[in-house]
């Protein structure tokens, strides 16, 4: 009995001592207080709004904007994005510019609590004070209120633990001054602050966290956490599976369009991020991005390799089907992307080099050849091109042959993809209209 | 009751080639515009899908991506005389349905149409004295020339990536193309798609013969392409599913790829889908639409009020359309009055089959629909119609779409259709034939014509659109001098066989043998309201807010593919709205 008691009371002394620990005040200052509302900054907090693609969570399909209530699953069950939309009672109306600041950069909302990390603080935590002020006068100002209670997370306390002992204790400043040139620091702005790139490109530690939040480390945007079912892929240099054989205006064009004419497509989980947020980045911006992502090294893990060579082309053209994959491929694939694994520029992405088709972890290959996926579209690039889903026609081990064969033909190499991988993702997809 | 929408600027019936390019238009003039297509939305995904599409059960048999004809047809008859009955099978000619339309399945052939086919009459009359025109031949001049067509028929191209080779380029011979066509601004936007092995062997025979071969234009892209509109098309892979089909890889330029991606993307465009137009709405005194009255996917009866109304049907529901609306005034042959019905007119195709033996790989199975050569020395003024002894011409060309098992292999002549003979014959000709066509003009007559059925009516209780249609003397005469002059020229190639199949004297429009989808006339364009059912803008003479574009509207049919003439006389009209009638709406034109 006793030996439960002081269990119990250690248990409560623990528990007291981490929701102290992980707790933050919650804040003052006055709303709307000396803030800017010039047209320069509103519209400079509007373009900021977009790199930052908030509209992306904070907006449903279909709702107003920024009203919140778009769901996202997450290790601690499912949560609701909140209202952002300048409303006194359910949304930031009362938030004052330091509330604002320490919500988008810190994560803590204005009562303390801890804001779940779907929402990607840790990179806003580089953003400039300029930024965030003018960001703030666009939600202030610019953008419309709407009245929707969007209910909070059941169990928030963890957050603050997880925030005080895995992110940095002081919020990181951007500093222009490690960059070559100033259009490089722009693009590691972008990319390592508002664009959040990391939120996504980076790979994460057992603990959840970002492994980098800068290029000081050579795993920033190394690649490798599976978004909606899509890998996130390589964003680096290396050759095969990185954008290292990308030239500067491949990366702007797939940044951009989802498209560029050498190398590849972009599809779903990407492709939204390309209708929300990039297709309105400046030029000169996504110039920088590029430049930028072209600075980066070689990521140093396990690599796929890639040395063009027309032997799977020669064969195919004259009949021999080497394996099952291969003739597998000749009956599903080829008819568009061809049996020299080319594709067609621009429309159908080639097989040879594809830093997808090449990316160790082979899960996005997989989704795609059972579910299919169709490109982004943007006025633009109007065409929503798509690739049929073959889950209806291949098994387990088809698809597993035939992506083996794809893998490892016309010079690429990659490891093979098995029976169990196809079958973990396929588990997960909506089923299938046949 | 009708249940009654909002007011809008524009309500389009059918979302093909006409409606597509009608809806871009308009809207780029700024204007709300409703397009109500009665059968389902399509797109290359999930529609067209690989490999699910390349299914030549479900696409030439079951006829998946064609009007269901249980619900609305027409009746057919040779003469006025004779009673009609309904097209219950599709056979002569394939209507499409859906958001592409037949724009959707057609082959891909994208010619335009000679300057001397605009003003056919009277060249004829010129060249060669009235007399040449047999008196019950009604073919008129189009009210326009080609100069007036040519940047719409420039745009289309561009619009539709296709892929030719230009022969006459702002007056000026361009080796390689078409030595007789109309100048043209530029050359095509794509280089032609390679020559099969048939068509190869077309030029060595064209070439012995003293005529003068080109790349058939066609809007299967060569290469991939970005559109004007920043749609994207791929490349034509040969699969051989074209016609009766969509297109799997973006390849083959329809609305839906071509134009209907910048259409979704637009505020000012709504797409109704499954919603069948039953009539267009006049006012009192039938000089003004005031809207269409449709049936929705509940079957609930709408109506949609519009300040235009644009009828981009299939050229013969274009008619229908009308007829069932009252506007204008109905065709009778009799006294020869009245505009709407008025020259219905068709196409004279005719097929030469060589067989070789087994050094000559042809392979049938890899097609593509509009590409292969075609020559033009039997066409237009090249041909001296008085020494031919008919009216019109045509072309000869060398075409694979594509063939399989179901669609049917053609054996050699002298084999039985069934045994072990015919399996001999089958694995003989299947991959060591190909053949050549002749595709010739039809000219319009008095007693060709649409009206309303008096027996029959369709799904919705209207009448059925009655076709009179039967071949002439002159249209015979056409097809055994071309098929003439086709074997002629196979003869240089010494095949092991030679099926031919010209029309014979007495011989009656077979509906029931697959021969075209070329259906033309029937609310013509006309410089004289009482011998046409729309002015040189394709405007309704009757009903002025009233549009009708379609190969309905060609006064005859030429020896040319009509998709080319039918986009660019849409761009025409859609121009001529945009510059002209929304700034004073009212008639265009005051006979």
């Amino acid at each position: 009995m006793r030996v439960a008691l002081g269990i119990v009371a250690a248990l409560i002394l623990v528990f007291v001592g981490l929701v102290w620990y992980g707790r933050a005040p919650s804040s003052g200052g006055t709303a709307g207080n000396g803030v800017s509302t010039d047209t320069a900054t509103l519209e400079r907090g509007q373009y900021l709004a977009l790199v930052s693609d908030c509209g992306a969570c904070h907006t449903t399909p279909g709702g107003k904007p920024y009203a919140g209530g778009r769901a996202f699953v997450t290790p601690i069950g499912a949560v609701l994005s909140s209202n952002i939309t300048p409303d006194a009672g359910t949304g930031i109306g009362s938030y004052s510019l330091a509330d604002f600041d320490r919500a988008v950069r810190l994560g803590i909302d204005r009562e303390g609590n801890t804001l779940v990390p779907v929402m990607p603080y840790p990179s806003y935590a580089s953003m400039t004070p300029a930024d965030i002020a003018a960001l703030y006068a666009f939600f202030r100002n610019s953008v419309a209120p709407v009245a929707q209670h969007v209910d909070e997370p059941f169990l928030r306390w963890p957050l603050g633990v997880w925030r005080k002992t895995f992110l940095p204790a002081n919020s990181p400043v951007f500093d222009a001054a490690r960059y070559a040139t100033p259009q490089v620091a722009r693009g590691a702005y972008l990319v390592q602050g508002p664009g959040h790139c990391g939120a996504c490109h980076t790979p994460r530690a057992w603990s959840l966290e970002e492994v980098a939040l800068d290029d000081r480390s050579d795993r920033f945007l190394a690649g490798g956490q599976v978004v909606d079912g899509w890998l996130a892929v390589n964003l680096r240099a290396n050759k095969a599976d990185g954008l290292g054989a990308w030239s500067l205006q491949d990366v702007v064009d797939g940044l951009a369009k989802g498209r560029n004419p050498t190398h590849t497509v972009v599809g779903s989980a990407m492709g939204e991020v390309i209708e929300s947020s990039l297709q309105y980045v400046r030029p000169d911006d996504l110039q920088a991005i590029a430049a930028y992502l072209k600075t980066l090294s070689p990521a140093p893990d396990l690599h796929s390799t890639y040395e063009a060579s027309d032997e799977t082309a020669h064969a195919l053209a004259t009949g021999k089907e080497p394996s099952r994959g291969a003739r597998l491929y000749v009956d599903n694939c080829a008819a568009c992307h061809g049996t020299n694994g080319r594709g067609r520029v621009g429309t159908i992405p080639a097989i040879a080099g594809n830093s997808s088709v090449l990316a160790i972890d082979p899960t996005s290959m997989i989704h795609l050849l059972l579910a299919g996926d169709e490109l982004p579209v943007t006025p633009a690039t109007p065409s929503r091109l798509g690739m049929p889903g073959f889950a209806w026609r291949l098994s387990d081990d088809d698809v597993a042959e035939l992506l083996t064969f794809v893998r490892s033909g016309w010079g690429n190499n990659a490891p093979r993809v098995n029976e169990r991988e196809v079958a973990k993702v396929r588990e997960l997809l909506p089923p299938t209209k046949s | 009751m009708a249940n009654v929408r909002p007011k809008v600027d524009a309500v389009i019936v059918g979302m093909g080639w006409t409606g597509a390019i009608m809806a871009k238009e308009l809207t780029d003039a700024g204007l709300h515009v409703v397009a109500l297509e009665r059968g389902p939305d399509r797109d290359t995904q999930p529609d067209f899908a690989y490999p699910k599409v390349v299914d030549e059960l479900e696409g030439s048999v079951h006829r998946r991506y064609l009007q269901s004809l249980a619900k609305e047809t027409v009746t057919i008859r040779h003469g006025p005389t004779d009673t009609a009955v309904p097209y219950r099978q599709m056979g002569s000619f394939k209507p499409g349905t859906g958001v592409g339309g037949a724009g959707s399945h057609w082959s891909g052939c994208h010619f335009r149409a000679l300057p001397e086919d605009f003003n056919l009459r009277s060249n004829l009359e010129h060249r060669y004295g009235r007399r040449i025109i047999p008196a019950d031949m009604s073919i008129q001049d189009f009210p326009l020339r080609y100069e007036d067509l040519e940047p719409h028929f420039d745009h289309f191209e561009y619009v539709c990536g296709t892929s030719g080779k230009a022969g006459v380029i702002q007056g000026k011979p361009a080796p390689g193309g078409n030595p007789f066509e109309g100048s043209r601004s530029r050359e095509f936007p794509l280089p032609p798609n390679p020559n099969y092995l048939g068509a190869e062997m077309f030029y060595e025979a064209a070439h012995a013969s003293g005529y003068h071969a080109y790349p058939i234009p066609a809007s299967n892209t060569s290469a991939p392409y970005v559109n004007p509109y920043g749609c994207q098309m791929g490349a034509c892979n040969f699969c051989g599913f074209c016609s009766d089909y969509g297109c799997l890889n973006y390849s083959k330029a329809s609305p839906n790829i071509c134009i209907l991606p910048v259409l979704r993307m637009r505020k000012e465009f709504e797409l109704r889908t499954l919603a069948q137009v039953l009539k267009v709405n006049l006012d009192k005194d039938r000089k003004r639409a005031t809207g269409v009255t449709y049936l929705d996917a509940q079957g609930t009866e709408i109506e949609q009020p519009a300040d235009l109304v644009l009828l981009c049907a299939f050229s013969l529901f274009n008619v229908h359309l009308m007829l069932v609306s009252g506007i204008g005034t109905v065709y009778d042959p009799q006294t020869g009055k009245g505009s709407i019905g008025r020259n219905y007119s068709y196409q004279n195709l005719n097929r030469v089959t060589l067989f070789f033996d087994e050094t000559v790989q042809a392979n049938g199975f890899i097609g593509i629909g509009g590409g292969g050569a075609v020559f033009d020395d039997l066409n237009g003024n090249q041909l001296d119609n008085a020494k031919a002894g008919f009216v019109g011409g045509g072309v000869i060309w060398a075409r694979q779409p594509g063939a399989g098992p179901v669609r049917g292999i053609t054996t050699a002549p002298g084999v039985p259709n069934w045994g072990s003979a015919w399996k001999r014959g089958v694995k003989e000709a299947f991959r060591h034939s190909f053949y050549f066509e002749v595709q010739g003009a039809c000219m319009s007559y008095r007693d060709s014509f649409l009206d309303l059925d008096p027996n029959f009516r369709d799904a919705f209780g209207r009448p059925l659109l009655r076709m009179t249609f039967d071949w002439h003397d002159n249209e015979i005469r056409m097809s055994q001098f071309l098929v003439g002059k086709a074997r002629e020229m196979c003869k240089s190639l010494h095949p092991k066989a030679l099926k031919g199949d010209a029309k014979k004297a007495g011989d009656h429009y077979d509906v029931t043998q697959y021969q075209s989808t070329h259906t033309c006339g029937g609310a013509i364009m006309g410089s004289d309201p009482s011998q046409s059912a729309l002015n040189r803008y394709l405007q309704s003479w009757d009903v002025s807010n009233v549009f009708v574009p379609g190969a309905n509207a060609f006064p005859q049919n030429n020896g040319y593919n009509p998709t080319g003439l039918v986009g660019a006389l849409t761009y025409w009209s859609a121009r001529a709205i945009r510059e002209q009638y929304l700034k004073n709406p009212g008639p265009l034109v005051h006979a």
